[in-house]
């Protein structure tokens, strides 16, 4: 018998980082490509947001604001916010999901890129957040939102929002990974994003509150997203909240990209 | 003789638990490997190891030639995971699960639909092919799952608990499927804890239990470790079998077992018996069945052991 160790075709020895890149285009396909057998999954993403704009628009707006159209106006940015917190939520949904099915450790036995699998989710899962993100506003402007700045507002209003969603999906991954069911990371998303983005100035102007509560909500992240996307959408760009909503998002994957990578590693 | 896994001393802790407390493992190449033990015997923990999935405490490995630690790539290159926790993605398609694998692999998109569709083809899967994984019957998943695991023809595949959660019916197919591979040149690694598989499979068996290796060699060698063989004697009437277990007792030194109308006792030299059958004889016993017969595996993995293998019937139930 030959000996095994002297293969044809020789094996390559580690994965360029650009075959990397193609290994996370094709993860992402893999899990873009289940919107097409489940297009309501688009909507899922959706429907929360949807109901909360048409909820606040009509049953409270006419009470906080002078009127539905004004309170929209007010509260959209706020709410496409919240969208994206609570989108984040997704990519440890997917991770676990991937984890407790036995997928990830499929896509690990195979000679590919290490850090291709995590990358293609998240890459896929930003595709999905810019969707929502895009949907959101096309509603709020069939129901009266008004953009006041131009393009280029609007695209620097989907690059904070989507650059800080990056930045909190390492939160996501790292729920992802210490939880022992898909279920429970969505239960964390609402225990967490429930309070954090309705102690802010999303939904109400922070002088109505308490004045305890106002001094949480000035510093709560976000109600500065809130403030910045404002500013793109609305009244024009002011540097201040964008650049603190950006040091925010910096000092999210600063703490939690490490600390997330540290946890996939330990737990596969 | 060249070796296509080999691994020493390898020890692998969970917190407490020791999940593997130093295994040594050769599997030539061309040969089905089992690797028989009763859950949390350590099996899974093996073969994640080998599959380069996860890192030893202590010990080394190699598959096809490569170190699984400082080669992993290029073992991943070269090897096959299917089983328990290697699973494909319920929400694509058959097809698409191929394809993925395909793709990552470096296949084309043409080649990688070409692969896809010739194993889809050869997993009697082609009817389901556009369908999503998640509405496969438990048989058609682990196919699937086979499938994707072979999609970059690997020379060493490691199946992990294969048949576990099958009917008997998918379960003879999956072997017929194991057979073929064998047939082409693949070396398989395979943990069951069910003693029919391995028998049926394995070129050579190593029984492990709590993270050791307690006996190796082929399913023959094991069953003649043991001791090899018991004398089951019936006597016609049913009355006679007090004095049948007496003389057994007396020829074969040991403690006959009764077992409604008969009578089994351990025997080692051929001299047992010629002596037993005088001796009935002699004392007008009329003897209705006397049969020398081998250990089953399931008495090796009770001795080797000291408890039986688990019982697979509860696990058939589990919908895969």
């Amino acid at each position: 018998m030959t000996t095994i160790s002297a293969p044809a075709p020789v094996p390559t020895r580690r994965v360029s980082p650009l075959v990397g890149i193609r290994h996370t285009m094709t993860l992402a396909w893999r899990s873009l490509v289940q919107i097409k057998h489940n297009p309501m999954e688009l909507l899922d993403l959706s429907i929360q947001p949807l109901m909360f704009v048409l909820l606040f628009t009509y049953v409270f707006g006419g009470a906080i604001a002078d009127s539905p159209t004004d309170y929209l106006r007010f509260m959209l940015p706020g709410i496409m916010v919240q969208n994206a917190l609570f989108a984040t939520m997704t990519t440890g949904f997917g991770l676990n999901t991937d984890l407790t099915k036995g997928v990830f450790d499929r896509l690990r036995s195979l000679p590919i890129a290490r850090w291709a699998p995590l990358a293609g989710r998240i890459l896929a899962d930003t595709v999905k957040q810019a969707w929502s993100i895009a949907l959101l506003l096309g509603i709020g402007m069939v129901l009266g939102f008004r953009i006041g700045t131009g393009p280029l507002g609007v695209l620097g209003a989907f690059a904070l929002l989507l650059a800080f969603s990056l930045a909190a999906a390492w939160i996501s991954v790292l729920v992802g990974v210490l939880v022992s069911e898909p279920d429970k990371v969505q239960i964390f998303g609402f225990m967490v994003i429930f309070p954090l983005t309705f102690t802010s100035n999303v939904f109400v102007p922070t002088e109505s509150m308490p004045g305890w509560l106002q001094a949480w909500v000035k510093v709560n992240p976000v109600s500065t997203l809130a403030d910045a996307l404002r500013g793109l959408l609305v009244s024009g760009p002011e540097s201040g909240p964008i650049v603190t909503s950006l040091l925010w998002g910096l000092g999210i994957a600063v703490v939690f990209a490490p600390l997330a990578v540290r946890a996939v590693m330990r737990r596969v | 003789m060249s070796y296509a896994i080999r691994a020493e001393g390898l020890v692998r802790r969970f917190g407490e638990t020791t999940a593997l407390a130093g295994v040594d493992l050769g599997v030539r190449a061309g040969t089905v490997f089992g690797l028989l033990g009763p859950n949390g015997a350590g099996k899974t923990t093996a073969v994640r190891v080998l599959a380069t999935l996860l890192r030893p405490d202590a010990g080394t490995a190699t598959v096809a030639g490569y170190d699984v630690f400082r080669q992993a790539h290029q073992v991943r290159q070269v090897i096959g995971l299917t089983g328990q926790y290697a699973s494909v993605d319920e929400t694509l398609t058959g097809t698409e699960n191929l394809l993925l694998i395909g793709r990552l692999l470096g296949y084309s998109r043409g080649d990688a639909r070409a692969r896809a569709r010739q194993l889809l083809a050869e997993f009697h899967l082609s009817d389901a092919a556009d369908r999503a994984a998640k509405t496969y019957s438990g048989g058609m998943r682990r196919r699937l799952d086979l499938a994707a695991s072979l999609v970059g023809r690997p020379r060493v595949l490691f199946l992990d608990e294969p048949t576990t959660g099958l009917d008997p019916r998918s379960r003879t197919e999956l072997w017929g499927i194991v057979r073929d591979l064998v047939g082409s040149g693949v070396t398989v690694l395979l943990t069951t804890q069910y003693l029919e598989e391995a028998d049926q499979l394995a070129d050579e068996i190593a029984v492990i239990d709590h993270g050791r290796v307690i006996a190796q060699g082929t399913s023959e060698e094991l069953k003649a470790k043991v001791g090899g063989q018991a004398l089951v004697v019936r006597p016609a009437d049913p009355g006679d079998l007090a004095m049948v277990v007496g003389v057994l007792r007396e020829v074969a030194g040991a403690e006959p077992e009764l077992n409604q109308h008969t009578a089994t006792v351990p025997v080692s030299g051929g001299d047992v018996l010629p002596a037993v059958v005088r001796r009935l004889e002699d004392a007008d016993v009329t003897i209705a069945e006397l049969a020398l017969r081998g250990a089953s595996l399931d008495e090796v993995f009770l001795s080797l052991t000291g408890h039986r293998a688990e019982d697979g019937t509860e696990l058939a139930e589990v919908p895969a």
